[in-house]
């Protein structure tokens, strides 16, 4: 789950990380008493606004109005802007960079911390960057605050701030099941405080349950992907016009490398998972044909699912969903024989191997047979 | 032999009650498993598939002498269950459950290894030694005792894979479905680092998939340590930066984890790298 900027800056308010003051808006006549002069700031989910005009100053209740009508709606990255975010203008002094992220090699929380903020940390030099791993076990232990401070090289009123963030921002890691907060820039303002100039947050999806309030919040996803995720269907829309759907990840992925070295390009990438429920297959089914594929391509290996059960869902599908979409099916594993039994009785386009289907597929997309 | 899973491997089923539990319950014993028991709270005195239900995993350690233990439980439980099994003494603990949140995941593992307590998983689909044992919820059908070690982050495209180099007249020493989270017990080169001690295993095939590191880390590994044939498979060669493809470790972000990155990794160490799944078997049959 990915949080707007204002989303993630009600989250730090709630642990104590000192925000600007700010106002949100949807609408320019929402503006009456903004924090000026300020910042107006588009809200939306993908980075780079600031280099295509999502990010403007003003001075003035007018000016802001004005400023604000310009960026919303505008479209930043593929998503239009349905929110703006008008944040105190900061007299910045200098720009400090903290963020914690979870190091998958080391099984363990990665707490990053710079001197040198406001740019993209990757492109800082290492030796500019305090990198250390937090035992989640354990917790966020005083030497790491110590070696932290040390790096960054502030003085002792400046470093004491940056190390409170620091340890509020780790505690709201672990409370929200964050994935990464990342505050960049942290500035220090030429009055002597830190505040957080920016907000990003990605709370993990599997701990969605342990946080529902989130899990309402808009998210970068399509209609279609909106409708599936809310079936609990595992479903991405793809640029390519084949409708992809196979049985668990790491097939679908395949199905999808596969079919474009056959020289074909997914449309979709929908993971059926374990199931052979016929309403479940039907219902995914129903998302795919809504993506408008040229051709669908069934790639199941049963091995605890039956196959010969997923044709059924297929069938069932098939008879009730009004498509004159072509599949082309590859089913193997427990009953396949009767699987493709049943596929056959509908005019489906059987192969045996996952390279003959993205073949088949290629052939028959392309208005062959 | 076998590694981690072998024939004396006393297997406990945590959440036996459930309809994933009973099932593969059934089909653990079919392989041959010692399936010495099953926890569910509260259900103790109960039976699945002549397999008695205990009320702890504590109980099953000291009444059935369980060393191993594959849990079933639902994510929201599962933190429970694996720290109750670390602290009952499971020396060899598989964790199936999917969707367990990262956080708990950061707690389990490290403390599981602080414990000495392999883990494997979360969200795989096991390990499984023909002709030895299965903790895991492969199909029994497609496996065949032999010397290729199977590593994979994935279910399915696994069993495609090792159907195959069945079909090929191969078998596999031991099957690990390392898994598909991007927090995991055992990663690919702890499990490189089993295969190549292992006398049996004489090859070995990776699978991996895009996201993470676990590759390049691997294939590092292998151009140091490894001194048996190994090949790889990719997943994920067209799948768009940013999303999660399915497993929550499927991700390619800030440009990191990506097919190509893990396929060039493993050309530079040497390892030929398949383009279609099934080829696998066909590149092992000459390595």
């Amino acid at each position: 789950m990915k949080f707007l900027e204002h989303k993630a800056k009600e989250v730090f308010t709630r642990h104590g990380i000192p925000v600007p003051r700010g106002i949100v808006v949807s609408s320019p006549d929402a503006i009456v008493d903004p924090p000026l002069p300020c910042m107006v700031k588009a809200q939306v989910l993908v980075g780079g606004r600031g280099k295509v005009g999502g990010i403007r100053p003003a001075a003035t209740l007018e000016e802001a109005r004005a400023v604000a009508a310009q960026i919303l709606g505008m479209e930043i990255g593929g998503y239009r802007v349905k929110e703006v975010y008008l944040a105190e203008r900061l007299e910045i002094a200098q720009e400090l960079y903290l963020g914690l992220t979870i190091d998958r090699s080391a099984r363990q929380p990665l707490l990053m911390a710079s001197a040198l903020g406001g740019v993209e940390i990757e492109s800082v030099p290492r030796d500019k960057i305090f990198m250390a791993h937090v035992p989640a076990m354990l917790g966020l232990q005083p030497y790491l605050i110590r070696g932290l401070k040390a790096k960054l090289g502030l003085p002792k009123e400046i470093g004491d701030q940056v190390a409170d963030i620091a340890r509020r921002a780790y505690a709201l890691f672990r409370a929200e099941d964050a994935e990464l907060v990342e505050i960049n820039p942290l500035a220090l303002l030429t009055d002597g405080r830190v505040v957080a100039g920016d907000a990003k947050l990605v709370v993990d999806d599997n701990a969605e349950y342990r946080h529902p309030d989130y899990a309402a919040m808009d998210q970068d996803r399509t209609p279609l992907e909106e409708e599936a995720h809310g079936k609990g269907i595992t479903f991405i829309q793809l640029d390519g016009d084949v409708g992809v759907i196979a049985n668990g990840a790491g097939l679908t992925m395949a199905t999808l490398d596969v079919l474009n070295l056959k020289g074909g390009r997914g449309g979709t990438f929908l993971d059926l998972g374990g199931t052979d429920d016929p309403r479940k297959v039907q219902e995914a089914f129903e998302i795919l044909i809504k993506a408008r594929p040229s051709v669908i391509l069934l790639n199941i290996f049963g091995g605890i699912t039956k196959a010969d059960t997923v044709a059924l869902g297929v069938k069932q599908a098939l008879e009730v969903l009004p498509t004159k979409v072509p599949v082309v099916a590859r089913i193997k594993g427990v009953n396949e024989d009767r699987a493709r039994a049943i596929l056959n009785e509908i005019g489906m386009h059987a192969a045996d191997t996952i390279e003959e289907a993205a073949e088949l597929a290629v052939r028959v997309g392309a208005g062959g047979t | 032999m076998a590694v981690l899973l072998t024939k004396t491997s006393r297997v406990l089923v945590q959440g036996i009650t459930g309809h994933q539990g009973q099932f593969h319950t059934r089909a653990m014993l079919d392989f041959g498993t010692k399936v010495v028991a099953g926890v569910t709270p509260g259900k103790a005195g109960e039976k699945v598939e002549g397999v008695p239900v205990l009320d702890s995993v504590e109980d099953a350690v000291r009444r059935k002498r369980a060393n191993t233990s594959i849990v079933f439980v639902p994510a929201p439980y599962a933190k429970d269950a694996a720290v109750e099994a670390i602290e009952a003494g499971i020396r060899l603990l598989v964790i199936i459950t999917e969707r367990i949140p990262f956080h708990d995941a950061l707690d389990i593992i490290p403390y599981a290894r602080s414990k000495g307590c392999v883990v494997i998983g979360p969200n795989c689909p096991g390990i499984i030694s023909p002709g030895h044992a299965k903790a895991g919820i492969m199909p029994n059908h497609i496996f065949r005792p032999g010397d290729v070690g199977v590593i994979s982050r994935s279910g399915t495209l696994t069993y495609e894979i090792v159907h195959a180099i069945t079909q090929a007249g191969l078998g596999q020493t031991t099957c690990i479905g390392i898994g598909g989270d991007p927090i995991i017990g055992t990663d690919m080169v702890e499990a490189l680092a089993l295969f190549q001690k292992d006398r049996a295993t004489k090859r070995i095939v990776v699978v991996g998939e895009i996201g993470g590191t676990a590759e390049e880390e691997a294939a590092a590994f292998i151009a140091k340590r490894v001194r048996k044939p190994v090949v790889a498979y990719v997943a994920g060669r067209t799948a768009p930066p940013g999303r999660r493809m399915g497993h929550a470790g499927a991700i390619i972000q800030a440009g990191r984890g990506t097919a190509e990155s893990k396929m060039k990794a493993f050309a530079d160490a040497g390892v030929p790298v398949a383009d279609f799944p099934v080829d696998v078997a066909k590149l092992l049959a000459v390595a």
